[in-house]
């Protein structure tokens, strides 16, 4: 509407001539040069700018925080009706009955690792709206990216509890043949990436796929998933600033948990968190309750709706806490207070949150509670027992795969390798076949 | 199915267990008054003594505020506040940036060192050199963990030495011990260039041995043969020494001897050590778990070659990892053993 109002002022670099919307063209010479500062507007590549008399730097931030998208209050009751988009009863109760399920394997295979049984452990406490809710507004066909705390994602789109136990135990079932470390999950059938070690490396790789969805014009976007610690990374930047440059259908998913290991978010980052950053790289954003099932849904709903018929990107803050240690390797009791966590376990817990509201409908009973802890405690027993078993992946596996073909110094040190295993196999675990 | 897991738990930690630490003496180390301490405890008290003589160096990498993800930095922020030992965001670059390149003493980082790269590589490297001599990076040392530790899968037991050894203008340095650890940091942290400091993650808890508490320092680019011998040469360094000396004690057995050296840094690195030991026994062995193909075996290997071929009397053997990325599962099979290591003494002295 503004730009309509200014005038401008166009230089044309064949004429040398000055344009002035309003007046006929001049010469640069004989424009005098108050009459150039007394013109309102540049016509600046990238679009016209004001300007103004006034030197006023803009602020560090704004006065407000931005505030937090919420729909169910902390008894599970919506706020307001109809301020989100409404879930059927069959949505709701697999969403409700995967948070619990994700809760449970999270207890037990953490303590398997306590046991020695898998090496390593990381569980996703606390975040199980953002995990099950995000992926129960997303399709099929939307490619995850994932950081590593979003296993609920592929627990919503069918990863069994069997899968999860054979990648944890790095076993021959494992649909990533046992080469990365315990909740590394992939899964090209259920479009979700493998998962990566160094932080935020997934970030510019989501904004390249979205742009080839866009490219061939699929009804997908891209979700990547982003804690609060990955986005000072500067990958973190590049892949916002590619995406937005591309008009890329990719929502970026920060998990805004309040601690990147031991490092609170007062020391990551100045100004109102995640969500400001998004209009600086021309992104649409929204900051969500992450603790709230219905809100983080309704978010993704809607994100991916604009991600696609828009094509465009959207970043959404969810706000959240990490109830657990940062993992099997970490003790948070080091650096944060015990009654925080507590707090954020029992009094913000999401899955009693989205429980009072499911069973407020009339979809959920106590009695469904009990069946479905008591079937799924079997199935998590059931699986490690059977992922312990399993054999481990034959030694062809190391090899395999650097490339498509084994190159010759790899069929080389194979050869050797086997050679040395025949006059040596004490040195060797028998439960690898060779 | 407690029992059988227990059962491979204890097979795993005998696998751990066997890999030790080489605790040969530095002769430079004369003083014994030392306290038993691992290798996180011998870096941590190096940190406090640089932070101490040194009222211009810091500490600052991700997590280092609470002590480290490996215990390394605990107690130095309670000691000489979060001005001086500070977390910072999560992201590696960074850590290289403007206000580092102006103080003269300064320590950063527990991180990926890859992340790292490019602002090694471009910057830190070269800043003396581009600038004509006007600007350099004082005391920069990088630390960062390194290597095998039973479980860590692609991203976690890299051995990225080799990238950094191509990179003229740094000082790599990898320690063996705790007591070597604590003198080669001190000496890196004090000398005028940026050094990375590979700490090999192996070591870090089952690494003990007597560590002098005085304030000392271990020369770098100076080899130390950790063991003498006549018939062959080993040359390597960090967690593989140990390795390698047990290799050395079979092959004593069935009357082989030889002589171990300790590069310690690897750029730049000290030739003249390894060829006075190449001259004495005519055959060289080298052995690393980075990938053998462009590893820094490769280079030792062809320096010695141009240095004493006509004393050499086999070729120069090299033991270890594989040509893929570091496996999972696959670990105990991509490791250069201390068989694999015997078996090319044997077939080296027999060529
Ligand atoms: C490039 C890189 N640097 C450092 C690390 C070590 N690291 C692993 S997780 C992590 C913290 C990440 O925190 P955040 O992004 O907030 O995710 P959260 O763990 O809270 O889900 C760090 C520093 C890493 N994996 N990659
Ligand atoms: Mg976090």
């Amino acid at each position: 509407m503004m730009e309509k109002e200014l005038p401008t002022l166009t230089l044309d670099y064949n004429t040398k001539k000055l344009i002035y919307s309003k007046i006929p063209s001049m010469s640069v010479s004989d424009t005098p040069w108050t009459l150039f500062l007394s013109w309102q507007a540049l016509d600046f590549p990238g679009g016209k700018v004001a300007f103004t008399s006034e030197m006023n730097f803009i602020p560090e931030s704004a006065n407000e925080r931005i505030p937090c998208y919420r729909v169910l209050d902390d008894n599970g009751e919506p706020f307001v009706s109809n301020n989100f988009v409404q879930v059927s009863k069959e949505v709701a109760v697999k969403m409700y009955s995967d948070m619990v399920t994700l809760q449970m394997m999270d207890t037990i295979f953490y303590e398997a690792q306590r046991q020695g049984r898998i090496s390593f452990y990381l569980t996703t406490l606390g975040e199980e709206a953002i995990n099950i809710a995000s992926a129960a507004a997303l399709s099929a066909d939307d490619l995850v990216l994932p950081q590593y705390r979003e296993p609920g994602v592929l627990l919503w789109r069918g990863f069994t509890l069997q899968d999860f136990a054979n990648q944890c135990f790095g076993n021959k079932a494992d649909s990533g043949k046992a080469r990365q470390m315990p909740i590394h999950y992939v899964s090209k059938k259920l479009n979700y990436f493998a998962v990566s070690s160094p932080m935020a490396t997934q970030l510019p790789q989501a904004a390249g796929v979205a742009y080839s969805l866009k490219m061939e014009g699929k009804n997908a976007c891209v979700a990547t998933y982003i804690g609060d610690g990955g986005t000072s990374e500067g990958d973190f930047h590049a892949a916002l600033n590619f995406a937005a440059v591309l008009e890329a259908p990719v929502i970026f998913i920060c998990r805004n948990n309040g601690w990147a290991i031991s490092t609170p978010v007062e020391e990551q980052f100045r100004s109102d968190g995640i969500v400001v950053r998004g209009q600086a790289y021309g992104i649409r954003s929204i900051r969500v309750d992450g603790n709230d099932a219905l809100a983080v849904f309704s978010a993704i709903h809607t994100a991916r709706e604009m991600a696609i018929s828009e094509q465009r990107p959207i970043l959404v803050e969810a706000l959240t806490y990490r109830v657990g240690h940062h993992s099997t390797s970490d003790d948070s009791s080091k650096y944060r207070p015990l009654n925080e966590i507590e707090y954020w376990k029992t009094e913000r817990s999401p899955v009693n949150r989205f429980r009072k509201w499911v069973e407020r409908n009339g979809w959920w009973s106590d009695k469904d509670e009990s069946e479905h802890r008591s079937s799924i405690k079997k199935q998590l027993l059931q699986a490690i027992q059977i992922a312990e078993k399993t054999e481990k992946p034959p030694l062809g596996g190391l090899f395999s795969d650097v490339y498509d073909h084994l190159p010759s110094n790899l069929e080389e040190q194979e050869e050797k390798l086997r050679e040395t295993i025949r006059r040596y196999p004490q040195d060797y675990p028998s439960d690898v076949p060779v | 199915m407690a029992a059988s897991s227990m059962r491979r738990f204890g097979r795993l930690g005998c696998w751990v267990s066997r890999r030790e630490f080489s605790t040969c003496d530095d002769k430079v180390v004369v003083q014994k008054s030392g306290k038993s301490m691992n290798l996180y405890s011998a870096i941590n008290q190096a940190l406090h003594i640089a932070l101490e003589s040194d009222p211009r160096a810091y500490v600052f990498g991700e997590d280092v505020g609470f002590g480290g993800v490996f215990r390394c930095t605990t107690g130095l922020a309670d000691r000489f506040g979060k001005s001086r030992v500070f977390n910072t965001p999560l992201c590696e670059q960074v850590h290289l940036m403007g206000f580092i390149l102006t103080w003269p003493h300064k320590q950063g980082i527990v991180g990926f060192g890859i992340g790292l790269a490019a602002m090694i590589v471009n910057e830190a490297a070269k800043f003396r050199y581009r600038s004509g001599n006007q600007f350099n990076c004082g005391g920069l040392t990088i630390r960062a963990p390194y290597g095998a530790v039973g479980h860590g899968g692609h991203y976690h037991s890299q051995s990225p030495e080799a990238f950094f050894c191509h990179v003229p203008g740094i000082k790599v340095i990898i320690p063996r011990s705790p007591q070597q650890a604590k003198g080669l940091l001190l000496s890196s942290i004090r000398d005028p260039n940026p050094v990375v400091f590979f700490e090999p993650k192996w070591l870090y808890r089952l690494a003990v041995e007597e560590v002098p508490e005085h304030d000392y320092m271990l020369p770098l680019s100076e080899a130390e043969v950790i063991r003498e011998g006549s018939d062959i040469t080993l040359v390597g360094w960090g967690a593989q020494l140990s390795i390698m000396e047990q290799a050395c004690l079979e092959a004593e057995k069935e009357g082989i001897s030889c002589e171990l050296i300790d590069l310690k840094t690897l750029l730049p690195w000290d030739k003249e050590t390894v060829e006075a030991s190449v001259r004495k026994t005519g055959r060289l062995l080298i052995s690393h778990e980075a990938p053998v193909t462009g590893g820094f075996g490769a280079e030792i290997s062809a320096s010695i070659v141009e240095r004493c071929f006509l004393r050499l009397e086999a070729p120069v053997a090299r033991v270890c990892g594989l040509d893929t990325p570091f496996p999972l599962v696959f670990e105990p099979f991509y490791m250069p053993t201390k068989n694999k290591i015997l078996d090319a003494i044997k077939s080296t002295v027999n060529y």
